[in-house]
């Protein structure tokens, strides 16, 4: 699904240049859960950002469902993201002066779907998220936790193929936390691609793999077998 | 590109910054009816002095003879000029002359003009029939004076409107009428309208042959005029030297004696006006389009901060999967959208406030229906969806270069 060759990733601030990749291989399969980890300052969102075409790399290759992505013009880029990719931030991004139905339904204005029926799946996936009577309702008005359902949402609608999130569980206390992770699972479960990036162990112990990231190159790769065990749990419950 | 949702975007986006929209609409707004009131005054003052001009003809040289101001081989100064039929006939034969006319102020022991028991005072012109052309006249009913009236020295005269509805009361028939003029009964042949101004219409024609004859004037005339055809102002200007040098020659005056002569150029007089108005129209275009530039340059400031503030939803749909173009017409929409609301009310209230000044200052003197016409309106119009294009311009190139990474950076 998503391969990285040697990617540099180098940021010029004035006279000043920060080489934040310097050589990073990495190999994701469809359908994994996968999380990313690294001290604040290694990379994590630039590598996200760069695996999800909001930034360019310098050097190396990026292939995304066997196509080479290499400084594609805004517009595909745009295409791209809209088609493949679904993010979620730690500050959730949501529009502050749309309501939440209309939150979700923004992915799929871009893709020049009518009004009616933008809305008819918006509030299925709502619906899903269990946030159907909040429909209505602005961000602002919204629990944190329920603010990353929206945004998950959001990042569903347009049915993609790979979801980014960025320290999705960042801005939640550790109950909430675990519920977006259980939300993750689920739809992990229907074989949507998912790479997390986070500094917290618990959370990352509950992804199929943990990339650590160090000095701008991936330092170790650790299959993770917590998970089985987890939903074993889970069914036990 | 005018899609309903991006209606709704834009529409929800002004709503919630209501207070900025209504402000920089202000000065959009303000900018249009200013342009509109300065022209629609404009055009109001011209239509007035037009009006003015519409009682006269535009192209005639009207020569009163004055009195002498210098000496002039060996007589002295002082001396009165006396211009006689002949003088007519000889300035009829100058080049680009068509017509000659003259007219003659009667000054009777009473001018009082009677019809049975009505009766009035009024001016009395003794004329010849080309006059009719210089002061544009209508005539109503019956016909004007004509040469037959000259030549056989007719008692007829030419009432004007006024002067008709003075003396024959309840809508009389006045033509074959008698009327009796310083005592003299003379036969009405016709009644005569001018789009100029009521004065004109206090007035009678009567012959000049009749007038002379009959109130012992002798041959003299007081007044010449000349009309031009469509000579242009150099003409004009030929003619009065023509005149000039003709009359001094005749009457024995210096040329350069401008006491002798007094000449009216309408030619010349209608051009001035006209360059004048000109000159008031380019002035007030440069005045207004100064103040919606102004507009334009708030307008575009007004979105630059919109689209700094902005910057992290606009982060925001382009993670999402927005096009630099889909973001560059939300911007320039809003814009157009805003400005041409506000310019509409502007154009709105501008007219609005022209109709009201033509309605509570009816037909004054030299200032009359101030108006914009819909050549103007529609100008306008398209000029400011043209300026929201121009406002909207910069900070919608702006918006499109924003980075989502940097817009979306949590610190
Ligand atoms: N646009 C940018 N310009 C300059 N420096 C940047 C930019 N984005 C990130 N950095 C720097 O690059 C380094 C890595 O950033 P980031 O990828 O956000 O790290 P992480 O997400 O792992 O905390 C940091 O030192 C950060 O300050
Ligand atoms: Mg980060």
């Amino acid at each position: 699904m998503i391969k990285l060759n040697s990617i540099n990733k180098t940021y010029y601030t004035g006279s000043n240049s920060l080489h934040v990749l310097k050589g990073v291989d990495l190999s994701i399969e469809k359908g994994e859960l996968v999380s990313i980890m690294g001290s604040s300052g290694s990379g994590k969102s630039t590598l996200l950002n760069i695996i999800g075409m909001l930034d360019n790399y310098d050097s190396g290759d990026y292939f995304m469902n066997g196509e080479r992505i290499y400084k594609m013009s805004e517009k595909k880029a745009a295409y791209y993201r809209n088609k493949f990719i679904g993010f979620v931030f730690q500050s959730f991004n949501l529009i502050s002066f749309k309501n939440a139905m209309e939150n979700v339904a923004l992915p799929l204005y871009y893709q020049k779907v009518s009004r009616k029926k933008r809305n008819i799946k918006a509030m299925e996936y709502l619906e899903k998220m269990g946030l159907a009577e909040w429909a209505h309702h602005l961000p602002n008005e919204l629990s944190g936790g329920q603010k990353q359902r929206l945004a998950i949402a959001r990042a569903l609608i347009s049915e993609p193929k790979v979801i980014l999130a960025d320290e999705p569980t960042g801005a939640l206390d550790s109950a909430t936390s675990m519920e977006v992770m259980e939300l993750f699972h689920e739809i992990n479960e229907l074989g949507i691609t998912i790479l997390i990036v986070t500094h917290e162990r618990d959370i990352a112990a509950k992804t199929d793999r943990i990339i650590k990231l160090k000095d701008g190159i991936v330092d170790s790769i650790i299959a993770n077998g917590e998970r089985k065990k987890w939903l074993a749990d889970q069914k036990m419950a | 590109m005018f899609d309903r949702d991006k209606w709704q975007e834009i529409f929800s986006t002004i709503r919630k910054n209501r207070l900025r929209t209504i402000l920089t609409g202000f000065s959009v707004a303000w900018g249009i009816f200013m342009l509109v009131v300065l022209l629609g005054s404009g055009y109001g003052l011209e239509n007035g002095v037009k009006r003015e001009f519409q009682g006269d003809a535009v192209n005639y040289i009207s020569v009163n003879s004055g009195v002498t101001s210098t000496a002039y081989k060996g007589m002295k100064p002082g001396r009165r000029i006396r211009f006689t039929n002949e003088d007519r006939d000889i300035l009829a034969r100058i080049d680009n002359v068509e017509k000659s006319s003259s007219r003659t102020f009667l000054f009777t022991d009473n001018n009082i003009i009677a019809y049975k028991n009505e009766y009035g005072t009024f001016d009395i012109f003794a004329i010849s029939p080309e006059y009719r052309y210089v002061e544009s006249l209508i005539v109503t009913s019956g016909r004007f004076l004509n040469r037959k009236d000259i030549d056989d020295y007719r008692k007829s005269v030419v009432l004007g409107r006024l002067v008709y509805e003075a003396l024959f009361k309840n809508g009389e028939e006045a033509i074959e009428k008698y009327v009796k003029i310083s005592g003299v009964p003379f036969k009405v042949v016709g009644v005569f309208n001018d789009p100029g101004q009521d004065r004109d219409l206090l007035r009678v024609y009567i012959p000049v042959s009749t007038a002379q004859r009959v109130f012992n004037m002798g041959n003299y005339i007081r007044n010449v005029s000349l009309m031009l055809g469509d000579a242009g102002v150099e003409q004009s200007l030929q003619v009065v030297e023509d005149v000039k040098t003709e009359m001094s020659v005749r009457h024995q005056f210096d040329p350069k004696d401008n006491r002798a002569l007094f000449i009216f150029n309408s030619i010349q007089n209608y051009q001035q006006f006209m360059d004048l108005f000109a000159g008031i129209r380019l002035f007030i275009w440069i005045i207004g389009t100064g103040t919606i530039i102004a507009g334009i340059v708030g307008v575009s400031n007004i979105m630059m901060i919109v689209v700094k503030e902005r910057t992290k939803e606009i982060g925001i749909r382009k993670a999402l999967g927005a096009t630099p173009w889909t973001i560059v017409s939300l911007i320039l929409q809003e814009s157009i959208l805003i400005t041409a609301f506000a310019g509409y009310i502007g154009l709105v209230s501008g007219v609005g406030l022209l109709e009201l000044i033509s309605k509570v200052l009816p037909s004054h003197d030299y200032f009359a229906n101030p108006e914009i016409n819909l050549n103007i309106a529609l100008a306008a119009t398209v000029l400011l969806v043209i300026a929201g294009a121009i406002a909207g311009y910069v900070p919608a190139r702006k918006a499109a270069t924003v980075k989502p990474v940097v817009a979306l950076r949590d610190e």
